[in-house]
């Protein structure tokens, strides 16, 4: 009922603070000193005499002799002798008990006694000493006498009591020693005999040794020792013990009880009769005054008057504070302050005074003494000792002692009552029951606040300091969680316990916790591991999980510390693999906590507020017509990646038309097969060309099909689907391919997604029909054909470009073998393009697609969040500058003007770039040709693996390696290739940039740019190719700036394409540079390393790496044909084996035709097909990969033979370039 | 199989949507959803529905009845993720453009039983007020980009909304051999009822 309708803020708290009182204090002389201990121990002395122990226990011991004496009488008579026997050995033990305590406490009583006395002495002593007196204390002893006789038949009876008592234990002690004795002795005596029948000859002596009585000296020997028989209590002695104890505990008989009384009737000598050190103690003394502050809940509420120190060292305040308080309180504290003088206050120390219980109201509240103390250190000039310091009574300095200011203030706290009578409390609810009304009674939480008590040190030190009877049974409790809590007093855990109730709150202990599988996994999944993020319905009970589910999570666990060489055939970059993946996670780590924050757009869609371009776009699109002749694609509805499970996401890919596809060439026929061998090589190469530009069907075809029939066939994630077939070198096939799109794990989230490191393969194959009819006469009757399919090129694209891009929409060159054995390319159409002599650069085939993502999802925003730098502060805002103006005109075009390094540090984009040395055997290689070099240079860069950031960081943030890092891991990705290809050019002596613009497929991607005599060339150094700045094809697509050693440029001009913009970036108007007249370039020094360092290349290992790769793709495609029977053709592998170096050597160009005469007249009669695939060698599964993709293995004509070469080409740096040479072999009829 | 015990616990809801209180809005239509953790699957019937206009009632109560049935059964293996139902009420404004009127989620009642539950319901308010007045202007007023985070907790503290109008939900919750595996959730009652089974109802 007690407040429970009130309105809050009714409840009131009256803290009465009456007075303080120091029991130490700096300024105390050494007579206070003594008085203080006095006073305490006179304290102590009553409080003994109110409860008056000993008394009690003495009752009590009485009482239960007189119970033994009346349970022993019955026991003769009746007859449930066992009962009661047992209730008098129990009463026995109690008295046993109860006189040890009572023992203690009369001992203790008469020690304090001692002390008393001891203590005025020595008081009486020093002020005779010092010839003044300070404190009016005053000890008089009152004896009470006593009835001499009786007194001391009292102690006589007491004592022998106690005697005939003891007697009687020690005899039932005795007994039962005198029992184990006995069972001891038989054991000796049992192995006696036994020895003894191995000994006869000492028989009888032996024997007669050994009497029933006790005393008797054991024989030496081994085995084991004779017991000895206890020996019998002795009253004499035992009495004797009993009265020394009796003497030092007890009064003696007839002397008087002395009962001390403490007066404060002595008179102190005033001041002009003391000495000057006295006199100046007593006048700081006086300059000292005390106050006190009410800290309600950790806040000042109010504060008493500042009132001086009294020359007893008493403050008297008598102030009652009413606390207008709304909730239950917290912690109610007292702040002593003492204030010297003018000069300033310190806090001498806190008071923790308790809550009082609801139904301690004012008026009943009694008054109550709360101590403190302060562990604050003063010395003092004059007659006080001072507190934290040590001093002396003595006059030599011994015994010393060092004393605390302490004290006691009184005061009461108690609730008020309002005008009606009810008090005014907060209702119990909001106190929280539960653990703290255990400890309610003792208020520890009131008093140390609810924090105090994780702390049980400071729990302990409150129970020390508040004079805690550890007796009282209402402390029960709170003793008890100190006592386990910190297992004796002074000990004190060095640890903080953040949850220090968790242990109570465990359901069962942390190892079965562990041992559970559904609980592991279920923390797992809450951890969100990787293999567990998405894990759906766990089950309810452990043994429906299976063990095989934590296989992959612990091989993996396993697996981070050990380098597994199986799957990287070399172990240098299985050293790098695991440094990256160590990169990788560290990144992550940092970036988790980043990305949880959301922003508005990603909760909310919200209309932004046109402005007028947008209104006159709006008005512009009602007069648009409403089917235009070129439509444009339009946006679609963004779908964030949270709420998509499996079969949502498609991936759309739309192929249109293909240009230039490699057409046929005419097969030889087994009739065909001398002339065609025996043409001359000039012969070939004069006629090759018209007789592929007429497209003409002849004879040659099979079944007269036309040059070629090609279809693309697009496989991701192991779906495959493929268009209808075209015919021609030109084929328009203007289809859309729809493929499932699966995450791992069934993980859709935006982490997830951008961490796929799946690749679209797009295909381009030729679908060839042979007639296989057996006899000619069938002819007439049904077709019997059967369908083969020729590879010619891929286009190989990564998830996660697609995933970042939204769309990828453009004309691709198609990835196609230097060797084609059977198709040539149309070169017609090529010289008919080549008015420009630039053009002809970019031969090759290309394909039109159109890849998207439906629904389109949103790809990850980079983390918005600043990294710590090493660069000038100026530069840094200079750079933000830049930047912000950049974005301001043209905010598609990208202008990294700073870049993270490796380690997560800001670093100006341009200390990236400073000439670097290539290797010097790609120098020698073209010693006159500086095309032919840089040619090689590119090719070498391009040779080192690709490695997208985005994969691994995913999107985070994109981190720049410097040249030598990259060189070092082998991997990277196009800034890195660019960086390096771009440093190697200005070590050649061109004028080279980079570029950082969009290019596809990649996306924002930096290329490098190097300027000739006259044009411009774009070099794409993860392919090394080069490109002429007006080549259609080239796939950068937009420029946004350029980069140079010394400034960057951003690209203000109207359009972004290279073929529409000028490079020359000394024209202001069209590049706005970084560093101006205005901001010099202050001379950045380069984080490029000097020079680069080069290990020569090492064949052997190469060679070793060769028969390895060989070894394992030849048991992957046996391992693709399970149903069918794999033969291999050695004598064609070793053709091809010869001609990879040709390949390697001429990068693939211009030894087609050597090779195919070759081939021919080596395996005249086999249809061949084939090609050399090549690639940088990063590891194995990409190889894997590519030969998988190029469907080789789906031939299952049953005579098919295949051959398979492998050459890996060391280059410095054991950066290798791999090629594999895959061919089937069909022995024709 | 049925001696090892169930491995997972079946609960069933119907019920309806039945009616609403926008005080300020009229022909609304509601969609809902349900929202559940990664333990849980739906069984049978339909997760998402989406209802027919409604208007006004003429008495004084201007209620917006619906009685839109809802029927889905979940099976599960955990309690963690109990189901939600989200619900979504649109209308059109006064250029006749369908803008959402409120957002509102609410668990399914955990003990079997009828339970009907009035959830207060709430939109996405404008970052400002031009832009506010726009959206009004526009007819596209701020939404979430899925109704489902309602119920969720994530990023809720880059939005603010306001409230308005109640849905009134009836739902009627059946339960299966969660007891069996270990969690309790009918009311105290009818737990003494199962939980002593028979031997204890009779004489002994």
């Amino acid at each position: 009922m007690i407040g429970s309708g009130d309105p809050p803020g009714n409840f009131q708290l009256d803290i009465d603070i009456s007075g303080l009182i120091f029991t130490h204090h700096p300024c105390f002389s050494r007579e206070h000193v003594l008085a203080a201990k006095l006073a305490q121990l006179y304290d102590q002395y009553l409080a003994r005499c109110q409860r008056n122990k000993a008394k009690f226990l003495s009752d009590k011991l009485q009482a239960l002799r007189n119970a033994v004496q009346t349970g022993l009488d019955p026991a003769k008579t009746q007859k449930s002798v066992d009962i009661t026997q047992k209730a008098i050995n129990e009463y026995k033990s109690e008295i046993r008990q109860t006189r040890k305590l009572r023992d203690a406490e009369q001992e203790k009583d008469r020690t304090l006694l001692k002390t008393i006395i001891k203590v005025w002495k020595e008081m009486k002593s020093l002020r005779e000493f010092q010839r003044f007196t300070n404190t009016p204390l005053k000890l008089v002893l009152r004896k009470e006498k006593v009835d001499q006789k009786a007194d001391a038949e009292a102690y006589e009876a007491e004592i022998q009591a106690e005697v005939s008592e003891l007697l009687e234990e020690l005899s039932e002690e005795h007994e039962q020693r005198m029992e184990e004795y006995r069972a001891a002795y038989q054991q000796w005596k049992a192995w006696k005999k036994a020895q003894r029948a191995k000994k006869k000859k000492k028989k009888h002596a032996a024997a007669e040794e050994h009497p029933e009585e006790e005393g008797e000296e054991p024989l030496p020997g081994e085995g084991p020792v004779k017991p000895v028989p206890p020996e019998p209590p002795s009253g004499a002695v035992l009495e004797q013990q009993v009265r020394e104890r009796a003497a030092r505990s007890r009064r003696r008989p007839g002397e008087p009880t002395l009962v001390p009384e403490l007066t404060l009737a002595g008179s102190v000598t005033p001041n002009d009769q003391c000495p000057r050190v006295e006199v100046l103690r007593r006048e700081d003394v006086k300059r000292r005054s005390v106050y006190l502050k009410v800290i309600f809940n950790g806040k000042e509420v109010s504060r008493t008057e500042v009132r001086p120190l009294g020359a007893d060292f008493r403050v008297h305040f008598g102030q009652i504070f009413n606390l207008q308080i709304v909730n239950w309180p917290e912690s109610l504290t007292l702040q002593v302050y003492e204030t010297v003088g003018h000069s300033g206050t310190t806090l001498l120390a806190e008071v923790f005074l308790p809550i009082p219980e609801s139904t301690v109201v004012s008026g009943r509240a009694p008054t109550e003494e709360v101590e403190f103390s302060s562990t604050q250190h003063v010395t003092l000039d004059h007659e006080g000792v001072g507190s934290g310091v040590p001093f002396s009574f003595e006059a030599d300095g011994s015994n010393q002692l060092i004393l605390m200011t302490s004290g006691k203030v009184s005061n009461s706290v108690a609730w008020a009552i309002g005008e009606n009578g009810i008090p005014l409390i907060p209702p119990l609810s909001q106190q929280s029951i539960g653990f703290r009304s255990a400890l309610k009674r003792a208020d520890a939480i009131s008093s140390i606040g609810a924090s105090g008590l994780t702390d049980m040190k400071k729990l302990a030190k409150w129970a020390a300091e508040s004079k805690l009877d550890p007796n009282d049974p209402s402390n029960g409790p709170l003793m008890q969680l100190i006592s386990v809590a910190t297992s004796g007093e002074s000990y004190v855990p060095g640890f903080f316990r953040l949850e220090q109730l968790q242990q109570e709150f465990n359901f069962m202990s942390d190892e079965e916790l562990n041992r559970s599988k559904r609980f592991r996994l279920l923390h797992l999944r809450s951890q969100e591991v990787p293999e567990f993020r998405n894990y759906k319905q766990i089950p309810a009970y452990d043994r429906e999980i299976m063990e095989k589910v934590f296989q992959d999570y612990e091989k993996r666990l396993r697996d981070r510390n050990v380098i597994e060489t199986k799957d990287h055939v070399d172990g240098h970059r299985a050293v790098v693999a695991k440094y990256l993946q160590q990169v990788r996670e560290s990144v992550l780590n940092r970036f988790l906590i980043a990305k949880r924050h959301f922003l508005l757009t990603d909760l909310i869609v919200e209309e932004e507020v046109p402005n007028i371009s947008i209104l006159g776009l709006s008005l512009f699109k009602l007069a648009e017509q409403k089917r235009p002749l070129r439509p444009r694609r339009k946006g679609r509805k963004k779908v964030t990646a949270q709420n998509l499970s499996d079969g949502d996401i498609k991936l759309l890919v739309n192929i249109i038309r293909a240009y230039d596809i490699p057409v046929r060439k005419p097969v030889a026929g087994k009739f065909q097969q001398p002339a065609r061998s025996s043409r001359t090589f000039g012969e070939k190469c004069a006629a090759s060309p018209p007789a592929h530009s007429s497209p003409a069907p002849s004879a040659d075809y099979p079944l007269g099909q036309v040059l070629v029939r090609p279809f693309v066939e697009v496989s991701f994630q192991r779906t495959i689907c493929h268009t209808t077939t075209a015919e021609g070198p030109n084929p328009s096939w203007n289809e859309e391919l729809e493929l499932p799109f699966r995450a791992p794990n069934g993980d859709y989230s935006m982490t997830s997604l951008q961490s796929v490191k799946d690749d679209v393969f797009i295909n381009i194959f030729d679908e060839v029909l042979y007639d296989i009819s057996e006899d000619d006469r069938e002819r007439g009757s049904g077709t019997h054909t059967r369908i083969e399919r020729h590879w010619l090129g891929c286009v190989k694209i990564p998830f996660s470009t697609i995933y970042f891009q939204a769309r990828i929409d453009g004309t691709f060159k198609i990835d196609i073998p230097p060797v084609l054995l059977g198709y040539s390319k149309e070169r017609s159409v090529i010289l008919e393009r080549g008015f420009d002599p630039v053009r002809s650069l970019s031969e090759g085939s290309y394909i039109t697609l159109f890849i998207t993502i439906e629904p389109q999802l949103v790809p990850g925003e980079p983390v918005r969040e600043k990294f710590d730098s090493q660069e000038d502060e100026k530069l840094l805002q200079a750079t933000e500058k830049f930047q912000a103006e950049c974005a301001l005109k043209f905010p598609n075009r990208q202008c990294p003007a700073t870049v993270l390094d490796l380690s997560g540090k800001t670093v100006f984009v341009t200390r990236y770039l400073k000439p670097l040395n290539p290797p010097p055997e790609l120098l020698e290689a073209h010693p006159n040709n500086p095309q032919a070099t840089a040619e090689l240079v590119a090719r070498y860069v391009s040779l080192i693996p690709f490695l997208p950031d985005s994969v691994s960081f995913a999107g985070i943030c994109d981190l720049w390696s410097t040249s030598d890092q990259f060189l070092d891991l082998l991997a990277g990705d196009e800034e890195e290739h660019a960086v390096l290809l771009c440093n190697y050019f200005l070590s050649l002596g061109k004028k080279a940039w980079l570029v950082m613009g969009n290019a596809i497929p990649e996306g924002p991607t930096a290329y490098v740019l190097t300027r000739e005599q006259s044009h411009y060339l774009i070099w794409n150094p993860c392919s090394g190719h080069f490109y002429a700045q007006f080549d259609t094809f080239c796939p950068l697509k937009s420029v946004g700036c350029l980069i140079g050693p010394d400034n960057i440029w951003f690209n203000i001009q109207r359009y972004d394409s290279p073929l529409r913009i000028n490079f020359d970036v000394t024209k202001p108007k069209l590049w706005k540079s970084f560093f101006s007249r205005s901001l010099p370039y202050p001379g950045l020094s380069s984080v490029q390393p000097e020079e680069l360092v080069y290990q020569g290349s090492d064949k052997a290992a190469a060679a070793e790496l060769q028969d390895r790769i060989e070894k394992i793709l030849k048991e992957k495609i046996m391992d693709w044909r399970p149903r069918h029977l794999t033969r291999w053709n050695r004598y064609c592998t070793s053709t091809l084996r010869h001609f990879l170096p040709l390949l390697e050597a001429s990068r693939g160009a211009g030894v087609e035709d050597d090779h195919r005469a070759e081939l021919l007249r080596q395996l005249g009669d086999y249809r061949f097909s084939g090609f050399p695939l090549h690639m940088p060698y990063s590891e194995l599964k990409p190889l894997i990969e590519a030969v998988y993709s190029t469907g080789v293995h789906n031939i299952d004509v049953p005579s098919v033979e295949f051959a398979l070469a492998v050459y890996v080409h060391p280059y410095p740096k054991s950066v290798l370039s791999v090629w594999i040479y895959v061919a089937s072999l069909i022995r024709n009829r | 199989m049925a001696a090892v015990g169930p491995s997972v616990f079946l609960l069933m809801v119907n019920g309806q949507v039945e009616s609403a209180q926008f005080p300020e809005h009229d022909d609304l239509y509601c969609k809902y959803c349900f929202v559940y953790g990664h333990d849980w699957a739906p069984t049978a019937g339909l997760e998402e529905g989406i209802s027919q206009i409604t208007s006004k009632s003429h008495d004084v109560r201007h209620s917006l009845v619906w009685n839109f049935p809802i029927d889905v059964t979940f099976k599960s293996t955990n309690p963690f993720g109990w189901p939600q139902i989200v619900l979504s009420v649109y209308g059109p404004d006064v250029f006749g453009n369908d803008v959402v009127r409120g957002y509102g989620a609410v668990h399914v009642p955990f003990s079997p039983g009828r339970h009907k539950r009035t959830i207060p319901m709430f939109v996405p308010e404008s970052t400002s007020t031009l832009q506010k007045f726009t959206s009004w202007f526009m007819g596209r007023r701020p939404e979430y980009t899925d109704p489902k985070v309602v119920a969720q907790g994530e990023g809720r503290e880059v939005t603010r909304v306001r409230s308005q109008g109640f849905v009134t939900l009836l739902f009627n919750v059946v339960t299966k051999d969660m007891r069996k595996l270990g969690y309790d959730t009918g009311p105290a009652d009818m737990l003494r009822v199962e939980g002593q089974g028979l031997t204890h109802g009779l004489p002994q």
